[in-house]
Order: structure tokens, then sequence, then C-alpha cells
């Protein structure tokens, strides 16, 4: 069950992830982080489909969540999900396209290997 | 690194570390719901919102949510995701610090290897592509 569990907080969390990622950059940053320029981007992120669909998979990945922490340690729980610093790294190059230098891979091999060794 | 995702990434690592520690604690005291069939599964995760711990956790995740969208309308997600993990040095440090536990060596490795990390992803630009693309 712990495996299953942990394969839809990673899977949900990354698909949330990246749906987000796109929905944002397609909206867009606030002009301030003011209220009513808040309030405006709260407004377009209500409306956009792709942000609904991160909703779905962030649902998904919360509920395994807390069905894991009910019978598990937080402190096994969180750290089992460090590979996705690894494949939110990857899938960000390969479908959102971005820019991910020599630089940041080193920077996420550095991440994984001290959350692998933090657990 | 400007000051505004500086401020945005801070809100994002320490909602994120205590809605994780309060929820952690609700479900704990709530009982192995894992064993049930997925409908009852799916009642007992919204009913345990009834627990303070549960509802807190909830907050602060809700809060942790809000500021990672707001991080991601303009910096990449590789950035924000890998810059965030600064949250298991923040955990450990504190551990250390405040509640005085015993950190193994391996575990002080693994605080330096990600905070190494961190640094080297936040010497990258925050944003590599133009938006709405």
């Amino acid at each position: 069950m712990t495996a299953v569990l942990l394969l839809m907080v990673i899977i949900g969390t990354v698909c949330g992830d990246l749906l987000k990622a796109y929905a944002m950059r397609r909206q867009g940053p606030p002009s301030s982080l003011r209220g009513r320029a808040l309030r405006r981007f709260a407004a377009n992120a209500a409306r956009n489909g792709w942000f609904a669909l991160s909703l779905v998979a962030y649902a998904m990945s919360l509920l395994a969540f807390m069905a894991m922490l009910s019978y598990e340690d937080v402190s096994f729980v969180v750290p089992a999900t460090a590979l996705t610093y690894a494949v939110e790294t990857l899938l960000a190059a390969w479908i959102l396209r971005e820019k991910v230098d020599g630089r940041r891979w080193l920077g996420a091999a550095f991440v994984v290997a001290g959350v692998w060794l933090v657990a | 690194m400007t000051f505004k995702t500086k401020l945005l990434l801070a809100i994002v690592v320490v909602a994120n570390a205590a809605g994780n520690l309060a929820l952690g604690y609700g479900m704990r005291s709530r009982g192995d719901i894992s064993s049930l069939p997925p409908i009852e599964m799916l009642a007992a995760g919204f009913a345990s919102v009834a627990s303070p711990w549960v509802l807190c956790g909830l907050v602060l995740l809700i809060a942790f949510f809000s500021a990672h969208t707001l991080l991601l309308s303009w910096a990449d997600l590789s950035f924000v995701v890998l810059v965030s993990a600064i949250g298991y040095v923040l955990v450990v440090v504190l551990s250390a610090t405040i509640l005085g536990e015993h950190i193994s060596a391996a575990r002080w490795a693994g605080t330096l290897l990600i905070a190494c990390g961190v640094w080297i992803a936040g010497s990258t630009p925050e944003s590599t592509v133009d938006s709405t693309t």
C-alpha cells in the first residue's frame, strides 16, 4: 500500500507542478503584490483550465499524502518524495522548454543526493 | 534573485515545513486510514479537517500553495523546485539547535549537499523562458 500511495503522491505532485507552471506562464505575473492586483491574479487563475487540472492532480497527491501520514512518520514520507526533484527538473526542461544549464543540473544532483542521505 | 522572489521563497519554505508537521501530527492522532476502502478513505480524509492540527496544516499548505503559484508566474519550475529544497536544511538545523535532536554524520552530510545544491541552483537565472509562450 505504501508504494502505491507514494507513487500517487509523486505523480500527483509532478503533474500538478507542471500543469500549474504552464498555467502561470500563460497567465503571467501580477502587476504588483498588492490587494487589487492579487485579486485579479487569483480571478484569472480560477478561469484557467490548466490551473484547474493542476488542482485535480494536487488533490490526488494530498489525499494519498494524508493517508500515508496516518501510519508513517513525516521523516519517512517527506524525504521519500525526493525523486520529484529529479523528475520535475527533467520534465521542466523537456515539456516546459526551460533552459536547464549545467549548473542547474549540478544543483539538482546535489539536492537529490542530499535528500537521499538525509532520509 | 529579486527581493520578491526571496520573500515568496521564504513563505514557501516555512509554510510547507510547518504545514507538513501539523498535518502529520493531526493525521497520526486520527489513526491509520490507509486500510479503508477508497470511498471511506476519501470520507475519512475530509472528516479529518475537524481536527485543529489538520485544519492548521491545511491553512499553512494553502499559504504555501498560493506563494508557490505566484512564484511560478515569473520563475522557472526547475528553479523554484530546487531552491525551495532549502526547507530540508532548515528542518535539520532547527531540529539540532532548538529541539536538541542528535543528527547523524550522514544527515549532516546530506544537509550540506542540499545547501550546496540550493546555492548552485540559486545562482542560475530565475527565469529562462518568456511568459505567455
